[in-house]
């Protein structure tokens, strides 16, 4: 369980988080929306110590996610970063099985680059990519790539920033039955940010909407379309009319 | 009142910027020295520093060395021969090149090489998220990134500087047998009765501590590099920047160290 108390983050004069409270029930998928530059990336960061907030408290199965053994706190987590950001000084393969070749997770080689192709496979890309360097790769297979390498050693916790921005709709239905899988097969929690409300649709059990700071509304998947928010209502309907303005 | 005081608000800013970079690079030394003799050691990333650091950079300082050497034979030719005493030539050119050019033109060819590659290196990592990538995959950056390059730098840059001194002595011997008529014989035998065990010391203590200097500032400035390409870029000129300067005063006080008594 995942549990934001009175998250409060800015950079410079920049308040971006201003209060956040959220809770992520263990085993289920939640799903981020708002607006770009709303601080999501910031809030999934948060998480894993790569921001510091100001105020408030993050606590992860009750324990402030702070305090302990940060290495054994950071093996529970698998994270997808907005950017994909591959190691580009390594093959595809050793940038997934990552965790599987050093450390505490670690395997045989050959071992751990079996278990590299067959997590490509699972996001749609074929073994003889393995052996190419990310700069060779589009920019849609980067981020199948670092989402493969999320879920390489089977974390408890996923956090994926933007799974499906700039992949063809085909695949992005295929990376949300992933995500969608990795959540109610292998039981774990996930927190997704998206843009795409079919993924949000496919993927979410439960919706948090961030603006201004704070936790605008949040809620089961279902209730979504009649919420009777007229900041959720306008973000799904994509109006430029509403009390979130266009320009920010 | 604004216009006049600016001046002062600005020598105050600078100041406390650059009293908060000491803070900063003084936490970051003594948490790599700290990494040092904590497990794990990254063993492949060590190797590659070490062929990256010292193999790759042979033939420039190679160049350098032999270059350097060969003018400072022509220059104390020249000198010397003003009071008659060209003897001296092989003797000068070697202590002029173990103690003082061969570990500073090493070091200087390092920074320019190694350092600015080093941090270009670990600021684009910062820029595009790699070095948090590296967090959450249960590595720590200081461990992973710094120390290999930082120890395979302290080691391997002695080598460097070593293998600098003999060329550049050997620039000297090529350019005063062949062309200031000096026997090689005697060259050769002058250049080793001359150079004592202290002057070798002296110039490969010199090589790893400006190793450790190049490799610290690229580590540090790419670290600590802002946003963006154009954080890349000045991360890359700081580091630069700042290992040339610090060698230079490092080897000022090595010097006096060394041979100040
Ligand atoms: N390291 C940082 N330094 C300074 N400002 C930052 C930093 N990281 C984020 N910000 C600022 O915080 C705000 C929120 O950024 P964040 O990346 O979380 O946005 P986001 O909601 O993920 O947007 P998008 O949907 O476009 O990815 C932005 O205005 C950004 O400029
Ligand atoms: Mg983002």
């Amino acid at each position: 369980m995942i549990s934001f108390q009175n998250v409060h983050k800015s950079f410079g004069p920049k308040k971006v988080l201003q209060g956040v409270n959220l809770e992520i029930a263990k085993g289920t998928s939640m799903v981020i929306i708002g607006g770009s530059g709303t601080g999501k990336s910031v809030l999934l960061k948060s998480v894993l110590g790569l921001v510091t907030p100001e105020t408030g408290t993050i606590l992860v199965d009750g324990k402030d996610a702070t305090s302990g053994d940060h290495d054994a706190f950071l093996a529970r987590f698998g994270m997808l970063f907005q950017g994909g950001a591959l190691f580009d000084s390594m093959p595809v393969w050793q940038n997934v099985s990552f965790r599987l070749l050093r450390g505490s997770l670690k395997r045989p080689k050959h071992e751990a680059r079996e278990i590299a192709i067959e997590k490509l496979r699972r996001v749609g890309l074929t073994p003889d990519v393995a052996d190419l360097f990310p700069s060779e790769l589009s920019g849609g297979m980067q981020k199948r790539v670092g989402l493969a390498r999320a879920i390489a050693a089977e974390p408890e916790i996923i956090f994926f920033d933007e799974p499906t921005t700039g992949l063809d709709p085909i695949m992005a239905g295929v990376i949300n039955d992933l995500i969608r899988e990795i959540v109610t097969e292998m039981g774990a929690t996930a927190m997704t940010i998206t843009h795409d409300m079919t993924s949000v649709r496919a993927i979410a059990d439960n919706v948090a909407m961030l603006h201004d700071g704070v936790i605008q509304w949040t809620g089961p998947v279902a209730q979504m379309d009649d919420s009777g928010d007229p900041y959720l209502t306008q973000f799904i309907s994509g109006s430029a009319e509403g009390p979130i303005e266009a320009v920010r | 009142m604004n216009m006049l005081l600016s001046p002062f608000a600005l020598i105050g800013r600078q100041t406390l910027a650059l009293l908060a970079m000491i803070g900063r690079f003084t936490i970051f030394v003594a948490q790599t020295l700290s990494h040092m003799a904590r497990p794990p050691f990254y063993g492949r990333e060590f190797l590659t520093a070490m062929v990256n650091i010292g193999w790759l950079s042979l033939p420039v300082v190679g160049m350098t060395a032999i270059f350097t050497g060969g003018a400072l034979a022509l220059q104390i030719y020249d000198g010397s021969s003003r009071f008659s005493v060209e003897s001296v030539v092989p003797q000068i050119v070697a202590i002029g090149m173990v103690r003082e050019l061969g570990p500073v033109l090493v070091g200087l060819m390092v920074a320019a090489r190694v350092t600015s590659s080093i941090a270009a290196e670990i600021a684009t990592m910062k820029v595009t998220e790699q070095i948090d990538a590296l967090t959450t995959l249960s590595t720590d950056p200081l461990k992973y990134l710094v120390v290999p390059r930082f120890i395979a730098a302290i080691l391997v840059v002695p080598a460097l500087v070593g293998v600098g001194d003999i060329i550049g002595i050997y620039g000297g011997f090529a350019v005063a047998t062949g062309q200031l008529g000096f026997n090689p014989a005697t060259y050769i035998r002058n250049t080793v009765d001359f150079l004592q065990f202290n002057d070798v010391l002296s110039s490969l203590v010199k090589g790893a501590a400006f190793g450790g200097i190049a490799a610290l500032m690229g580590c540090y400035f790419g670290m600590h590099s802002g946003r963006g390409a154009q954080g890349v870029g000045q991360a890359t000129k700081s580091s630069v920047q700042a290992a040339a300067v610090l060698i230079l005063a490092a080897n000022f006080l090595l010097t006096s160290l060394f041979f100040s008594t």
